[in-house]
């Protein structure tokens, strides 16, 4: 596999990911994202309504906590996780755990770190860990690393340090027994960088990892409440700065537009989108414009709507919704208000995706109203090709010079 | 007209079932449905899509597997989202963007099953909505005029619902009220050139109510029938004497409709029987549940003998869910919390209906309807001669032996 970048221009990377995949011939576009799955599917979708959606990315992000359990029965099936999920033409990448649901602290030890499947804790030592590997035969796997060190609200620099020596020690297991494993030699290992919120083990974490001969980087610890990241995102240029060029860098549990253009400019080039899996799940609609290149007219329109939309946003934003513990944002719209009930406009006016093409908000609404299943399904065909066609606007603006406009039409939404 | 390029008339209903074939030895026939919104193969199995969706399925999927009718319910509907935001949204077609036919029931049933504290006069069927606490009257009148404003293909008449293991003189007066409702519907009905009116036969499980209520209803010129009252509590055995009386007595041009019959053995002796049209909610609600149906029964995928099973729910099925995942992986996902896995099952469910109302509509064009019925008992039950009591006796009321 091999990263060329087109252009770094203040600190953003653009560029391809070539050779990927088990025939060495998939391409992977970054800025990118990682289709958001549980339990190998995407929320809600069969393949049947994943194709509708445009622009799909090339990778899809599957968890250890939704699959750990089942690894017997994939040892036996034998043909690899991709193929049993139904997802054969797809890239994988297995994260340990799942951004939505992050599982209980305390439970990681020098020689193992749990997860959390239907079934109960899962606990990985590394060799049953690359077992799992083995049995899963991802494309690229996150290794086995401790990344407790952020999840406490004031990390100690002796558990900072922890985090980053148990780490790589796990790595340095989990590389030796790739060598010795004649099914993952075609898998990529990702170095995971830790350190909580201490500057000096950070860069410590990104030097040694960086020695190793990892096909990537995974920026684990960085996610936070919007104060939080603040105080990380600095953190977060000084660890890119220590990191090889040529090796794409991922990051867990940021997926918000804002953030994510943050993480961007500094040098971040891979997300999880479970961001519209979260909106889908309290009855809302992106509707955020990352159209930075409008006619005036549309401008104006937009203007009009956006206003109003930000205006109805404030007044309801402290709404908690069940599902799913964050507050809706201003990049959206929750369909389940009444004004929507006899609106009889798609989600979002010029949107290609299905529901747009087929639906309106009005049916959306008595869907949710009516408790019906097929809200979620078109929720989510709309939330990810809205987010997806960020993510190409991400690029289009990077290539024209454009991202600071881009940044302007984000930061204006996020309220 | 409400069926398709045919001249108008308004002094007899359309003739809109054509039969392709009949069964020479029972009273199976295959046929073709004009609706307004395109042809219909019969017998046909119509998919349950209560409150304006198929479930998790999406309308390009219901379509891309073969379905042309599926049903709304007007109780549901009439109370959210309403038929004034309906008719806004160019009926119940325009709402949920549904290509193909609609049949909708009158809420007959749901005032019944649903409603626990309903009242039923000659006026209608008095009942509080569970979601507001208002109290409604569903007349006939106001049932006829919710359908004209979903606008569905098919509409029904509303009847005075009462349950099969009820007896004594609630069930004759039901019987008498429901034709009275009918001619109160016919009356009521705005829309005759696009909205074909059924009528329900009611008369629970007794013989001469049933015949009664078959003369009076068959002297009214609707386009089709349905036989109702059935699919409740009763026992099997008197429920195919009923369905057979019933077509014994219905006129041969027009389709029967058989309310709420959907398990697959149930399907193809009713057709036997010569019923042509069928709905029901057991297949998609079983697949919410976990339960696939195959030709043999159906799989509980939740249960551990198939967390290894590699194999597709039915190597025979052609749909998507059969074409991609296997038994297995199906088994891991119902586990998890991401529904798709109900999608899967939902789909696979349909299509299995779906495929096999196809099935014996084939063989009954292409006259081997009783080797198809044989062959389909002896993978059901594993031989023939181990089908229910009941259905051995149906099949053989109309000339289809089973040994």
């Amino acid at each position: 596999m091999k990263l060329s970048l087109t252009k770094v221009v203040n600190g953003c990377r653009l560029g391809k990911i070539k050779n990927l995949g088990k025939t060495g011939d998939r391409t992977m576009d970054v800025p990118g994202c990682l289709l958001y799955t549980k339990t190998g599917s995407a929320p809600h979708l069969t393949p049947h309504t994943l194709h509708n959606i445009h622009k799909v990315p090339a990778m899809a992000q599957l968890t250890l906590s939704s699959l750990a359990e089942h690894h017997e029965v994939l040892a036996e099936y034998k043909e690899g996780v991709g193929k049993f999920i139904g997802m054969p033409e797809s890239l994988l990448y297995c994260s340990l755990h799942d951004p939505v649901s992050p599982c209980p602290a305390g439970y990681v030890t020098n020689k193992s770190v749990s997860v959390w499947g239907v079934g109960g804790r899962v606990e990985m030592t590394v060799s049953k860990f690359m077992a799992i590997q083995q049995a899963l035969q991802p494309d690229w796997f996150q290794c086995l690393s401790d990344g407790e060190a952020s999840c406490a609200e004031a990390t100690s620099i002796k558990r900072a340090r922890k985090s980053v020596d148990r780490s790589l020690l796990f790595l340095d297991n989990c590389l030796r027994l790739q060598e010795e494993s004649e099914a993952l030699q075609r898998s990529t290992i990702i170095g995971v960088i830790e350190g909580g919120d201490v500057m000096e083990e950070r860069l410590r974490s990104a030097r040694e990892t960086a020695k190793r001969p990892v096909g990537g980087f995974l920026l684990d610890g960085f996610q936070g409440d919007p104060m939080t990241l603040e105080t990380r995102l600095h953190l977060l240029s000084s660890v890119t700065a220590e990191l090889p060029e040529d090796k794409p860098r991922l990051i867990c549990s940021v997926s918000r537009p804002d953030e994510v253009l943050e993480c961007i400019e500094r040098g971040v080039d891979l997300f999880e989108s479970f961001f519209p899996y979260q909106v889908t799940e309290r009855g809302c609609a992106l509707t955020f414009s990352f159209d930075y290149q409008p006619n005036p007219e549309e401008t104006l329109l937009q203007q009009n709507g956006t206003q109003e939309e930000i205006k109805y946003v404030h007044q309801t934003k402290k709404i908690k919704t069940t599902g799913c513990n964050q507050e809706m944002t201003s990049f959206e719209i929750n369909l389940k208000e009444k004004k929507y009930q006899g609106d009889f406009e798609p989600l979002v006016r010029g949107c290609s995706c299905y529901c747009c093409q087929n639906h309106t908000r009005a049916y959306i609404h008595h869907l949710l109203v009516t408790n019906e299943l097929l809200a979620g399904v078109l929720l989510m065909m709309h939330n990810f090709e809205h987010y997806f066609g960020f993510f190409h606007s991400i690029r289009e603006a990077l290539k024209n010079d454009r991202l600071a406009q881009l940044k302007e039409l984000i930061r204006r939404q996020a309220s | 007209m409400a069926a398709a390029a045919s001249p108008s008339s308004m002094e007899s209903a359309p003739r809109i079932m054509r039969l392709v074939a009949e069964c020479s030895r029972s009273r199976a026939r295959a046929g073709e449905l004009r609706l307004p919104h395109g042809p219909v193969a019969t017998p046909v199995f119509m998919p349950v899509g209560t409150q304006a969706t198929m479930k998790g399925i999406t309308a390009e999927q219901l379509d891309a597997l073969g379905c042309r009718i599926c049903l709304g319910n007007t109780y549901h509907l009439g109370l959210r989202p309403g038929p004034e935001l309906i008719q806004k949204a160019h009926g119940l077609h325009g709402f949920m963007n549904w290509p193909h036919n609609l049949l909708t029931d009158s809420g007959g049933f749901q005032m019944v099953s649903l409603v626990s504290l309903s009242e039923v006069t000659e006026e209608g069927v008095r009942f509080r909505s569970p979601y507001d606490g208002e109290e409604t009257l569903l007349s006939p009148e106001r049932s006829v005029e919710i359908q004209n404003a979903l606008g569905s293909d098919i509409i029904m008449q509303l009847d005075d619902v009462v349950s099969s293991t009820v007896t004594g003189p609630r069930v004759e007066e039901a019987m008498f009220r429901s034709i009275r409702w009918l001619d109160r519907c016919i009356a009521a009905h705005r829309r005759p050139d696009q909205q074909n009116l059924f009528a329900i036969i009611q008369g629970g499980l007794d013989a001469h109510l049933r015949a009664t209520c078959l003369e009076e209803m068959t002297k009214r010129d609707v386009p089709g029938f349905a036989i109702g009252g059935l699919s409740g509590g009763e026992s099997k055995n008197q429920f195919w004497r009923m369905v057979a009386l019933s077509t014994a007595r219905l006129p041969r041009d027009k389709p029967r409709y058989l309310m709420g019959v959907g398990y697959a053995t149930d399907l193809v002796v009713c057709v036997a029987l010569g019923c042509d049209m069928f709905d029901c909610v057991f297949p998609t609600r079983t697949a919410r549940f976990g339960s696939a149906l195959v030709p043999t029964g159906n799989l509980q995928l939740k249960k551990k003998q198939y967390e290894k099973d590699f194999r597709p729910i039915d190597p025979e099925c052609a749909c998507p869910t059969c074409q991609t995942h296997s038994r297995a992986f199906l088994h891991v996902l119902l586990h998890s919390d991401n529904t798709a896995a109900l999608h899967h099952l939902t789909v696979h469910n349909i299509a299995y209906q779906l495929q096999l109302m196809s099935a014996v509509r084939a063989s009954i064009v292409e006259k081997r309807f009783p080797d198809f019925v044989r062959h389909f008992m002896g993978t059901m039950y594993g031989d023939p001669t181990l089908c229910p009591t009941w259905a051995t006796e149906a099949l053989a009321s109309v000339g289809i032996t089973l040994a």
